[in-house]
């Protein structure tokens, strides 16, 4: 019974760290430490971006997960995690409350979007200056940004495939930038549109890519790159839709 | 002038992108002025004509030793800093820019800043990697008297 316990806590903590854009090094980490915390010494763990497995020792079964949806980034469910366990190998948490706490984590949201849409408007705006724009590049960059981040985030309700949503993010803000250009509100289009696209940009699954494959998880890292390079060609060709009609 | 602006949109920008990740509330501030730094030092030393490529290693090292101080002090996962810390390093624009030509049917221009924007990538990674090679021969050579 303890043992099935152990293996839940476990898993919890690596499928709420795993879907919130952790890298897969760190999550096998966490894995085993609260195993070993709990009295579990030989765990293994395998995560990679799609599944987990784990099985407490050698001879016993091995439990396996399958992970279908991930958001894009939960970096603080990630650190809450970490905290719950490092709490765990403390050993100020028993294994009931761990797994509540945990379940806590799950359903945690940090900001809710309308916060999001407005920082990505501000996002854009201020990476529209520091790209070498002029100050009449800020309000439509920010604009535009804002809307292409809220189409996307409304698109990413109705498809599957996020590869879609971040498609249309590209060309929601292609449309809205050649059309304020057109009415001569803003300085230059190349500055609006990078500015405006920076809030899509797979920042987190390149950085992950690049620490996971340097700590030795290929297949993860290769993955993650694979990833980023096709969402960044999703918003690319949704950018230059607009230039087709040019 | 022209630096007060490039250090409050820098701030605004990763602290910003810092929402857009879900950083928690009480790390949303020094993600942000890990990212100003990091911004700051790359855009002097692009100014004092260094090439974009060697100076983005060193914004990339300065804020991965920022964020892994902060995440020691704060006892945070480092990723919560360094994402967002990194994003104003990302060559969004170059990678715009390459796009934009291959759309243009100018493949030439379009493949040099390609080239340039993996370049740009891997120096990211290396500065990225830095914080942790020096704390690992650090540790090591501890353990080992």
């Amino acid at each position: 019974m303890e043992k099935v316990m152990i293996e839940k806590v476990c898993m919890l903590a690596g499928k709420i760290m795993l879907v919130s854009g952790a890298e897969t090094y760190r999550v096998e980490d966490t894995m085993n430490r609260i195993a070993a915390a709990f009295g579990a010494v030989n765990a293994q763990s395998y995560a990679t971006p799609t599944a987990i497995n784990f099985s407490i020792d050698l001879p016993s079964e091995t439990k396996f997960l399958r992970i279908t949806k991930r958001s894009t980034a939960d970096l603080h469910k990630i650190a809450a995690v970490n905290s719950i366990s490092r709490k765990i190998t403390a050993g100020e948490l028993d294994l009931q409350n761990a797994f509540l706490q945990l379940k806590n984590v799950e359903k945690d949201k940090a900001y809710p979007p309308w916060l999001q849409i407005i920082a990505a408007a501000l996002v854009s705006g201020s990476f529209a200056i520091m790209f070498g724009g002029v100050w009449e590049d800020f309000l439509p960059a920010m604009l535009a940004g804002g809307l292409g981040f809220a189409g996307m985030l409304g698109m990413e309700r109705f498809l599957d495939i996020r590869f879609l949503a971040e498609f249309f993010g590209g060309f929601v803000i292609g449309i809205t930038s050649s059309f304020f250009l057109s009415f001569g509100f803003g300085a230059s289009m190349d500055m609006v549109i990078i500015g405006a696209v920076m809030p899509l940009v797979p920042g987190l699954l390149i950085t992950n890519a690049v620490r996971d494959l340097m700590a030795g998880h290929l297949v993860a890292g290769i993955s993650k790159g694979t990833e980023a390079l096709l969402t960044a060609f999703a918003i690319g060709a949704g950018v230059a839709t607009i230039f087709g009609f040019m | 002038m022209i630096i007060i602006a490039q250090l409050v949109t820098s701030f605004v920008a990763s602290a910003g992108f810092g929402i857009l990740f879900n950083v928690p509330r009480s790390a949303l501030v020094q993600s942000g002025l890990v990212g100003m730094f990091g911004w700051i030092l790359y855009y002097v030393l692009v100014d004092a004509g260094m090439d974009v490529v060697p100076a983005t290693v060193f914004g990339a090292m300065l804020v991965s030793v920022l964020s892994y101080t902060s995440a020691k002090i704060y006892k945070k996962p480092i990723i919560v800093y360094t994402v967002s810390g990194i994003i104003p390093l990302v060559p969004g624009g170059i990678a715009y820019n390459a796009m934009h030509q291959f759309v243009e049917n100018n493949y030439d221009v379009a493949v040099q800043l390609s080239a340039q924007v993996m370049l740009l990538a891997g120096g990211i990674a290396i500065g990225l990697m830095f914080s942790e090679v020096v704390n690992q021969i650090i540790r090591r050579m501890f353990m080992r008297r």
